[in-house]
């Protein structure tokens, strides 16, 4: 990351400040929360900051807004950026007046004497130039519990830009001259193209088509008649066989990756702990292959100036979109500008630059700039997945609750969140990457939704095993103080000691460490008619350290409740040999209305620690919160992700 | 191509357009009102919601050709003279968005279902927005914007 302060910030002759970053706002709120960090630091108005985000001529490079590294590293950079800028601002204005720093302050965006009673803007001050200076090694930090702007409710920046429709996103920006793209689909992955005719479409006024090996695609001057030009191609494609979700699991545990293999996390002797535990456990976990969905498909505006290239699109890495473009057409990374507008969200499904380069493509061959906006069903198959995984977990305990032996494998979902946060002197933890059948990446909180549906159930297995409450169990096991915190702020909320389930109402409860934050999950379910699964209620208890935004960090933490719903009941990505069989909202049922439960969030606002971010950890709990509340009512173990949807299964476990 | 006349937010506008184009795609591809969104094209999402004589309606699933005449309403045209419409003024107060792309569709939705049912209870309101996704899972909020609103319209 540079270390000057002038690619952070910058303020102009009348105030108005500048910042620079590379990361990207798709509904996290960094862009409010960012600001108020520097605003904090810099002692000027929120309203003062203008955010330059993810566009890649004018930000610093960055590889990407993921994994909930925003609060820990961008806003600690921000925050050192801004107070070194302060303290260059009363640097040069004791300079200018000659007097002793010591004597002047600096609030709101100006720099006074007290003494003197002399004041001036910092941008009166600095007349615009460069704020030339390192950022300080030790800068002058607010510390968190002077915080007046961080740590407040600070209403989103741009708020009315969304509730007027005026904000653009990628899909709704237009360049005079462009034209619309539309790519040619293969009718299944890994498919060669053997026919072809393009005849009909190039008869249609206007259009031109597109053709470089299996890349077919079309541009017009309005999106009707591309459209119109796409279905008049005549296509054949030739699809290898390929597997479906009906051999899954076992394809996955036969496939595993030879080259690249993860050493285990072994302590202790799992199978000598085994030989002497009282109660003995071995279990099987599933989880299915899931849609990101994001309401806004994947979507660019590309345009060539000679042999430059500018590209708008939503993107979680505009500077590997970037070299991606580069790599793409040959041409060096400064050819390449890529700008993110605020994007329609992507929760890990936006990685990659797939729909930048193909309008790049049509541009380059039109000679026009080209908008190319996804279909849904081109964004439920061509986009990536959430890893589908196995978890196989042998465990034992002592009658007495103490956990003795912890055997941990996961084939193919990911190791994040892989290990335990329980005491266990026995452990062997590994993960076994497997070739993938479907394209897969990056997902909200990644494997750790998978690997903490697993433990977290079979946590529960365990204290029914021994007969003793789950909460105990779980604390029985467990040191972590910041852990224990959130279960049993979680648990009070809930009620978790008055619970009465009975055959209707259940109630479950699952936390876990991810990612430097700490969750607890509480659950209530109702069993409807026998059959259905509704859940009621959701206690949560997070803990990311000191909280920046408390309105949007409440927001973060509900979304993830209610996307973490979708994967624990009922979403799943069905395939068979190359093709998506339900790429459309009407067959790939996310959450609505009527799925959201009552929520209710308790923020731990740990002051005292290093703030991290929120976008991931708090959706982790839900489903074995859930699955445990099932049980608990119905005496049906769920071990499969999604768990119910088809509504509850008969058999009992 | 043909000629329509289409009455956007009060203001008639000609365009030429194919006879099978929704009018989502005139709306965002010929007049540039992008407010509206394209979210599936299957009438699922409710990202695309407009009203039409006060009704809302999915305009991926609307032909453009068969609203000629009739009176449109967008996202674009809630807000006067720089005053929000209350139901935007609720979703901005109960900050009932995270990315945004749902919410112009949100608020068409709440528009056209608080005009039919001025005093709807919780349940109410969740049956009627059912049809509209927020895949950021921001319903809780909305909810409560959607009352906010209506209980803002009471008393105006
Ligand atoms: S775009 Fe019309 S309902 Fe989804
Ligand atoms: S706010 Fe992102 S889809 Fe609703």
């Amino acid at each position: 990351m540079p270390k000057d302060i002038a690619a952070w910030i910058h303020i102009s002759e009348n105030n108005a400040v500048t910042v620079f970053t590379g990361k990207v706002e798709m509904g996290q709120n960094i862009r409010t929360s960012l600001a108020q960090q520097v605003a904090e630091e810099l002692h000027v108005p929120v309203a003062s900051i203008a955010m330059i985000m993810g566009d890649t001529d004018r930000t610093p490079w960055d590889a990407g807004t993921f994994g909930s590294r925003t609060t820990p590293t961008m806003g600690p950079q921000l925050r050192a950026a801004a107070a070194s800028a302060r303290d260059l601002l009363v640097a040069t204005a004791a300079q200018q007046w000659k007097v002793s720093p010591t004597a002047l302050s600096a609030a709101d965006g100006r720099i006074t004497d007290s003494k003197s009673r002399q004041s001036i803007t910092y941008g009166q001050l600095m007349h615009g130039q460069q704020l030339v200076k390192l950022i300080e090694s030790a800068p002058p930090l607010t510390p968190v519990v002077d915080w007046k702007i961080a740590g407040t409710p600070v209403p989103k920046v741009d708020g009315r830009a969304f509730v007027t429709g005026r904000h653009k996103y990628s899909a709704d920006l237009s360049h005079p001259d462009m034209l619309f793209g539309k790519v040619l689909r293969p009718s299944g992955f890994k498919a060669t193209l053997t026919s072809l005719d393009t005849k009909a479409a190039e008869s249609i006024p206007g259009v031109i088509v597109v053709h470089d090996g299996d890349f077919v695609a079309v541009a017009a001057a309005d999106s009707a008649t591309a459209e119109r030009a796409l279905r008049a191609i005549k296509a054949k494609w030739s699809v290898p066989p390929q597997p479906s979700n009906a051999d899954l699991f076992s394809y996955l545990k036969d496939h595993v990756t030879a080259s690249r293999r993860d050493e285990p996390h072994i302590v202790g002797s799992v199978d000598r702990a085994l030989s002497d535990a009282d109660v003995k456990l071995s279990q099987t976990y599933t989880v299915q292959y899931i849609a990101h969905a994001p309401l806004e498909p994947r979507a660019a505006l590309a345009e060539w100036q000679g042999d430059k290239l500018t590209v708008y699109t939503g993107t979680q890495r505009p500077f590997a979109v970037r070299d991606e473009l580069a790599d793409a057409f040959h041409i060096s990374s400064d050819k390449v500008r890529v700008l993110v507008p605020d994007t329609g969200s992507a929760y890990g499904g936006k990685h990659t630059g797939d729909a930048a380069v193909e309008a790049a493509r049509i541009a380059k061959a039109a000679g026009k700039p080209v908008k190319l906006v996804w279909t849904r069903e081109e964004e439920f198959t061509w986009a990536y997945f959430r890893p589908a995984g196995v978890i196989d977990i042998r465990s034992g305990a002592h009658k007495d609750g103490t956990i003795v032996a912890w055997e941990f494998h996961n084939y193919n979902s990911g190791p994040a969140g892989i290990g335990t946060p329980y005491n266990v002197a026995n452990q062997k933890i590994e993960f076994h990457p497997v070739d993938s059948p479907l394209r897969q990446g990056s997902y909200r909180s990644l494997a750790a939704a998978a690997n903490h549906f697993a433990r977290e159930s079979h946590m529960d297995e365990l204290a029914h095993a021994v007969a003793m409450d789950s909460l105990d169990f779980r604390l029985k096991n467990l040191d972590d103080d910041r852990l224990r915190a959130v279960f049993q702020a979680a648990a009070d909320k809930f009620g978790w000691r008055n619970r009465k389930p009975s055959a209707t109402r259940g109630f479950g409860i699952a936390g876990g460490f991810e990612k430097g934050g700490y969750v607890a999950t509480c659950a209530e379910v109702e069993i409807v008619g026998g059959q259905n699964v509704h859940i009621r209620r959701v206690v949560e208890a997070f803990d990311c350290g000191p909280v920046i935004n408390p309105n949007g960090l409440r927001n973060q933490i509900m979304g993830g409740i209610v996307q973490g719903i979708g994967g624990a009941l009922f979403e799943a990505i069905r395939f068979s040999n190359g093709r998506i069989l339900n790429p459309y909202f009407s067959e790939y049922r996310v959450p609505r209305f009527a799925d959201a439960p009552e929520i209710e969030i308790i923020l731990m606002d740990r002051r005292d620690k290093p703030p991290m971010g929120a976008g991931e950890t708090p959706l982790i709990g839900l489903a074995p919160a859930v699955g445990n509340a099932i049980f608990s009512a119905t005496g049906i173990r769920l071990r499969s992700l999604p768990m119910v949807p088809n509504g509850l299964p008969s058999k009992r476990a | 191509m043909a000629p329509i006349v289409l009455l956007v937010n009060g203001t008639e506008r000609r365009v030429e357009a194919a006879s099978d184009e929704s009018l989502l795609s005139v709306l965002r591809d010929r007049l540039q009102m992008t407010g509206t969104k394209y979210g599936c094209g299957e009438g699922q999402c409710g990202a695309c919601t407009v009203l039409i004589d006060g009704r809302p309606v999915r305009s991926c699933l609307t032909l453009a050709s068969q609203v000629a005449g009739r009176k449109i309403t967008t996202i674009e045209g809630l807000e006067h003279d720089g005053k929000l419409h209350p139901v935007q003024e609720a979703f901005l107060h109960e900050e009932a968005f995270q990315c945004g792309y749902c919410t112009s569709g949100m608020i068409m939705s709440t528009v056209g279902f608080l005009a039919s049912t001025p005093k709807p209870t919780e349940d109410e309101i969740k049956r009627h927005m059912d049809g509209n996704i927020c895949r950021c899972g921001t319903y809780p909020r909305i909810v409560q914007a959607v009352a906010r609103a209506a209980e803002m319209a009471r008393k105006e």
